[in-house]
């Protein structure tokens, strides 16, 4: 789960972790209260979406009067934002943060990530943080050095120190680095977190670490001991299709071409997308049905399928497994189209456990479906099917 | 022979008396697999399945001579039990429990590096060694005694591939589902030695897709080796949406490029047979094996 800059914020500076003062508005007079009650005219107002790349994209404003604020909000609350990361469609913005500007003496990077491969967490740092860090690594221009936190259950003096001193950081600032580290590292554990980036930590004229940008990922996966960060989710703005897909028990991501794709398990959808560009074909999206999904979320999350008007033909490869028979499949397929009562084609791939007894399922719900003897056949199919389909509206 | 299971492995089940560890223990029991027991703290001292239950794994290592342990311990228990079963020295862990939070699998990782236990998964389908023994949640039906290995990263496309190998005549001698969790135990590397060192074993299948590296370390081992038997390969994702990601300069930092093509790339250099499109897999350890179609 991705947090947005302000619950990031939040969360570090309640560990100890210094942040710039400010407060999230929703709307520009809001935004303007803001940047009064912060009572200097050195101000950030900046875009709260779930995606990096928000300065260059113009997501990002220094201003100086809380006129000026008022403006800048209201040009940003509403409108979409397209950056680098979050592709053509977008991420609209209901929020802004209303910050107080920072000034550095000196700015940095700093992340913990999880480094799957050596299964440990790792702290990358630089000597030189910067909005555009991945382009300046990319082009060889600025560089990250690297040092193992293990499991987190401590941190090691000498790391930190090391860390410190390649940094270029003076005495002063090295006794204060290790206990921002460590917060760090506790704020991580503690968190389930598997990122958090600090780019840049601002060194100030003061010689105070301050996290002028932070960004947070949570680890779906350890949310069940998290209800506190579950709640953040509310704050998330994710769309309707997302929302019912995440209590669905479906894995779900929008494409834009016209078939609508239904598989069970993520290496039979890689493999499905694959066959259905090799066959010129153009999925409307991508739902991984996880094996824990009762009859009725899979009609769920066919529903949203069917009611897609973008959707000219459905897909179902499904290789029934032990935890998940076709049956499952069959009957949420079964329902969807009863409820929904459209009719486009619906080409069907089953194997595996209970294929047949899918079969005799579909039958009784009166669903017509072309049924195909193996994927190559069903993928073919739906491609021509989007492609011609005389659909009666 | 198989690899890492055979006719003299006996299984105990942690989390037998829960709901997933009854339904899969019945299934495998209905298979042949030689399960002796089960491990549910508390439970010590009852019969389920009408085998014993105990409360740790260590005693009932002693009492039944266990070998191997799978887990169908729900994920906020989950890497206690892989802890609990390593730190009983259990020679082989089947973890078939999906979501387990990557934290607690570092602390699992740290735990195998002083043992010497061969951990597969977790979020893994099990493994599959047709007709003499089943520790996982596949369907069977499909599958084929014979001399083909498969090793995988997922799930259902495994059980598509087993019946693909079926289909051309060929039977497989272990099937593998090493998991899909981004930290597990058994790499693909160490899984692709165990089949080269197998007698049985005369052609491997390697399912493979996007993120990690692992696809490249199998490759760089490959090289090295130079195995006489025939490999192929499946590389899945070339086509997967690019999620609105939350890019980072520590992902950057990391990279091993972990796009399909480079995957796909690194293991041809090694030899690898690299099958055309997932219904070809069948085909294309037909055409290696030179089996007439």
């Amino acid at each position: 789960m991705k947090l947005h800059e302000f619950q990031a914020k939040a969360l570090l500076s309640a560990r100890g972790v210094g942040i710039p003062e400010g407060r999230v508005a929703l709307t520009a007079p809001e935004a303007r209260d803001a940047a009064l009650a912060l009572g200097t005219n050195k101000i950030a107002v900046k875009s709260q979406v779930l995606a990096g790349g928000r300065g260059l994209a113009g997501g990002v404003r220094l201003v100086s009067s809380p006129e000026q604020v008022e403006t800048a909000a209201a040009a940003m609350l509403g409108q979409i934002l397209i950056t680098e990361q979050t592709g053509p469609a977008g991420c609209r913005v209901n929020r802004v943060l209303v910050e107080t500007e920072v000034r550095a003496a000196r700015s940095l990077y700093l992340s913990l990530s999880i480094d799957a491969a050596r299964a440990e967490i790792m702290v990358l740092a630089g000597a030189e943080g910067s909005e555009d860090i991945e382009r300046r690594l990319q082009l060889g221009e600025t560089r990250l050095e690297r040092v193992s936190l293990g499991t987190g259950e401590s941190l090691a003096e000498e790391i930190v120190i090391g860390l410190a001193k390649r940094l270029g950081l003076d005495s002063a600032l090295q006794s204060s680095f290790a206990p921002l580290l460590d917060q760090l590292r506790k704020a991580f554990v503690e968190l389930d977190a598997t990122l958090i980036e600090i780019n840049p930590l601002v060194v100030t004229e003061e010689g105070r670490f301050v996290a002028v940008d932070a960004k947070m990922i949570i680890d779906d996966n350890a949310l069940f001991r998290h209800p506190e960060l579950l709640a953040l989710r509310e704050e998330h703005d994710g769309d309707e299709i997302e929302l019912v897909a995440q209590n669905r028990q479906l894995n779900y991501l929008r494409m834009d071409g016209n078939i609508g794709l239904a598989v069970n398990g993520a290496g039979l959808g890689l493999a499905t997308l694959d066959m259905v560009h090799a066959a010129n074909g153009r999925p409307a999206n991508f739902m991984d049905i996880r094996t824990t999904a009762t009859s009725l979320d899979v009609a769920h999350g066919f529903t949203l399928l069917l009611n897609n008007p973008a959707v000219r033909s459905i897909l179902v490869n499904v290789h029934g497994g032990g935890m998940q028979p076709c049956d499952t499949i069959a009957d949420g397929l079964g329902i969807a189209m009863r409820r929904t009562g459209r009719t486009c084609p619906v080409i069907v791939r089953l194997a595996g456990n209970n294929a047949e007894y899918a079969r005799f399922r579909f039958a009784n719900f009166g669903c017509k479906v072309i049924d195909c003897p193996d994927m190559w056949t069903a993928v073919t199919r739906a491609t021509s099917a989007a492609q011609s389909n005389g659909e009666r509206a | 022979m198989t690899i890492l299971v055979d006719q003299n492995t006996r299984v105990i089940c942690q989390g037998m008396t829960g709901w997933a560890g009854t339904h899969y223990s019945a299934a495998m029991l209905q298979y042949g697999t030689r399960i002796v027991g089960g491990v549910t703290p508390g439970k010590g001292g009852t019969y389920h399945l009408n085998l014993p239950v105990f409360n740790a794994v260590a005693e009932a290592m002693n009492e039944t001579g266990a070998n191997a342990s799978m887990i169908f311990v729900p994920p906020e228990n989950a890497a206690a039990a892989m802890i609990e079963a390593i730190e009983a020295g259990m020679p082989l862990i089947v973890a078939l429990t999906e979501r387990v939070p990557v934290q607690d699998m570092l602390r699992v990782r740290a735990a195998l590096k002083q043992s010497s236990t061969i951990l597969v998964g977790p979020n893994s389908q099990g493994v599959l060694s047709p007709g003499v023994c089943k520790i996982g949640v596949m369907a069977t039906g499909s599958e084929r005694k014979g001399q083909i290995g498969i090793l995988s990263r997922s799930a259902s496309l495994t059980s598509e591939v087993i019946a693909q190998v079926s289909a051309v005549g060929l039977g497989q001698s272990t099937t593998v589902g090493i998991g899909g969790d981004a930290i597990h135990g058994l790499s693909m590397r160490d899984c692709m030695q165990l089949f080269l060192a197998d007698q049985d074993t005369h052609g491997v299948i390697v399912i493979g897709e996007i993120g990690g590296s692992e696809e490249q370390e199998l490759a760089e081992f490959l090289m090295g080796i130079k195995p006489d038997i025939p490999i192929v390969g499946l590389v899945v994702g070339r086509n997967a949406p690019t999620e609105r990601r939350m890019g980072h300069a520590g992902a950057f930092a990391q990279s091993a490029a972990s796009d399909a093509e480079s995957k796909i790339n690194a293991l041809k250099e090694a030899g690898v047979i690299i099958a055309r499109s997932p219904h070809l897999v069948g085909e294309a350890i037909r055409e290696a094996m030179s089996v007439p179609a």
